[in-house]
């Protein structure tokens, strides 16, 4: 007995001495300071995030920690200071961040386009018709034949995006979410993109995840609509204001968003995925906006995701003009 | 060996170990003492109390993990402790999670031993903390199955380490919240893996306790 008694004695400390060295271990890395941001699932998902995390933790003195989810949770995590800044794209909620003085500092980064994406055989022939004729032929075939529709359904700003488009296509989002056809995954983009693969299904995607999964094998879903100023997804950074939570890291948001303006940063984005997957799934917007090299797309940008012609308006500026200057 | 110790996968497995390791460690310090003490002591609402430790079992991870976000936040009561998002906030939540598995596995353990023991020890001479540890001791087996079911539990669960973790590559992210990411992102093949890993760990343990539980009696 006595000697069990030792075993488990022997266990204990053991187990005790493991936890200690686990707990040293992290205490050790406090020597780099930490950068919280928190972000949407589409941009997770394509796994470019990685790639940001990796070369700018080997330039500067710190620990870039994303947690990813929808929209909606990135920018409560940021109201309640628990991440110092936020990587979203949805103009209208950053705008409200915004004003409610919660966020300083927003720049757009880069852009690509939503697309509307369904079954090959498309039942309900949207092919190359613009998003708006697109959906309401969703819409009416939905109604007669029951082909289903999915949506994001996490308050995420693909979400937003998609219950804009409904309301521009003349279509009540509230009423006809209720219809059988239209179904709510409640979850990420690549779990709506999987949904809809398995339903055989039309959702609406950004084309980043889209093009990931499609080129992964992971999907069967086409992309049938993909042109259209409707269709803009704009990505932009937002520090957290520091006298509303004075404890956040903004000397590192402000770092952080600087590097993500930077060439090298905005070069992440337009070689991503170029070799895999034959095109860019992101497109980087600073130049573009800078120079206006092409006038189209930059007066789309400035149409969905400016602030009474700013990118970020002056008294959100905090102090950093710098950013801004043209 | 440099580059198996840097292999993402191993050091999500270590980390999962040790967070879960920790959990069950800190869990059993409050745990241990609370289900002997409940298991030998009768005293007026002793049932209830079983009982309430008894419905805690059952207790949903995304709840738990929901009220420990809420308090964790920066603007939650316990903020002040920049807790949220951390491992130390996982290992928290996870010993809360167990400590119901802890306490009322001991009160059966403790329970199912012949009453006399602590008193048998007492008129022996033994003072009030060598009886508590002459009733572990005989109680042993009982006592590390509550240990190994709490641990398995906890390495087990998903709901509280994403909830106050944040599945951050490098930092929170464990094997269930690394398996959820990698199903969401269409990796099934390389869920399947961690899956594996995941299963063979929670086996392991259990199969290494029955063996030991066998040679203890």
């Amino acid at each position: 007995m006595q000697k069990n008694f030792i075993i488990w004695i022997t266990a204990l400390i053991f187990v005790a001495a493991f936890s200690v060295a686990g707990t040293a271990y992290y205490a050790g890395s406090a020597g780099r300071a930490k950068l919280v941001v928190s972000t949407t699932t589409s941009l997770y998902d394509t796994e470019l995030l990685n790639t940001i995390e990796d070369q700018f933790e080997a330039k500067y003195l710190i620990d870039v920690y994303f947690i990813s989810v929808g929209t909606g949770l990135a920018i409560e995590h940021a109201e309640r200071g628990d991440a110092d800044m936020i990587l979203v794209h949805s103009p209208t909620k950053e705008l409200l961040f915004l004003e409610e003085g919660y966020g300083v500092c927003r720049k757009i980064i880069a852009y690509n386009f939503f697309a509307i994406v369904g079954p090959e055989t498309d039942q309900s022939n949207i092919e190359d018709l613009s998003p708006i004729e697109a959906l309401s032929s969703i819409v009416e075939v939905g109604r007669r034949e029951g082909i289903k529709w999915v949506s994001r359904g996490d308050d995420s700003g693909t979400h937003a995006k998609e219950r804009g488009l409904w309301t521009t296509a003349g279509f009540n989002w509230t009423e006809i979410r209720n219809e059988g056809w239209f179904i709510e995954a409640g979850a990420g983009m690549g779990k709506t993109l999987q949904v809809a693969d398995n339903l055989e299904a039309y959702t609406f995607a950004d084309m980043g995840t889209y093009l990931k999964y499609s080129k992964d094998g992971i999907i069967s879903l086409a992309a049938l609509v993909t042109e259209g100023e409707e269709l803009l997804n704009v990505y932009s950074v937002i520090a957290g204001n520091q006298t509303r939570h004075s404890g956040i890291n903004f000397d590192g948001a402000i770092t952080f968003i600087k590097f993500l303006v930077s060439e090298e940063g905005q070069r992440i984005f337009s070689s991503f995925g170029k070799n895999v997957y034959g095109q860019s799934l992101f497109y980087p917007a600073v130049d573009l906006l800078k120079h206006n090299s092409s006038p189209t797309i930059s007066q789309w940008i400035e149409n969905y995701a400016f602030f009474r012609g700013f990118e970020c308006p002056p008294e959100y500026q905090d102090d950093h003009p710098e950013l801004y200057a043209s | 060996m440099w580059d198996f110790l840097q292999n993402p996968i191993f050091q999500i497995t270590i980390r999962s170990l040790q967070i879960s390791g920790t959990a069950t460690l800190l869990s059993a310090l409050w745990g241990l003492p609370l289900g002997i003490l409940i298991g030998l002591k009768s005293f007026p609402g002793k049932e209830l109390i079983k009982g309430i430790f008894n419905a805690l079992l059952g207790m949903p991870t995304v709840a738990l993990g929901l009220i420990l976000y809420l308090l964790f936040s920066r603007t939650g009561a316990l903020g002040f402790l920049h807790l949220f998002p951390s491992p130390q906030a996982i290992i928290v939540g996870q010993a809360i999670l167990v400590t119901p598995i802890i306490v009322s596995l001991t009160i059966s353990a403790v329970g199912s031993l012949e009453p006399e023991i602590a008193d048998l020890a007492k008129t022996l001479g033994a003072s009030e903390l060598e009886a508590f540890f002459a009733v572990l001791r005989e109680s042993v087996g009982g006592v590390a199955l509550a240990i190994i079911a709490s641990f398995n539990r906890a390495i087990a669960e998903l709901g509280v380490a994403l909830a106050v973790g944040g599945n951050i590559r490098g930092f929170t992210q464990i094997l269930t919240t690394y398996i959820a990411l990698e199903i969401n992102r269409g990796k099934i093949e390389y869920s399947i893996q961690l899956m594996i890993i995941l299963l063979a760990i929670v086996f392991t343990i259990t199969a290494f306790t029955n063996l030991l539980q066998r040679r203890i009696k």
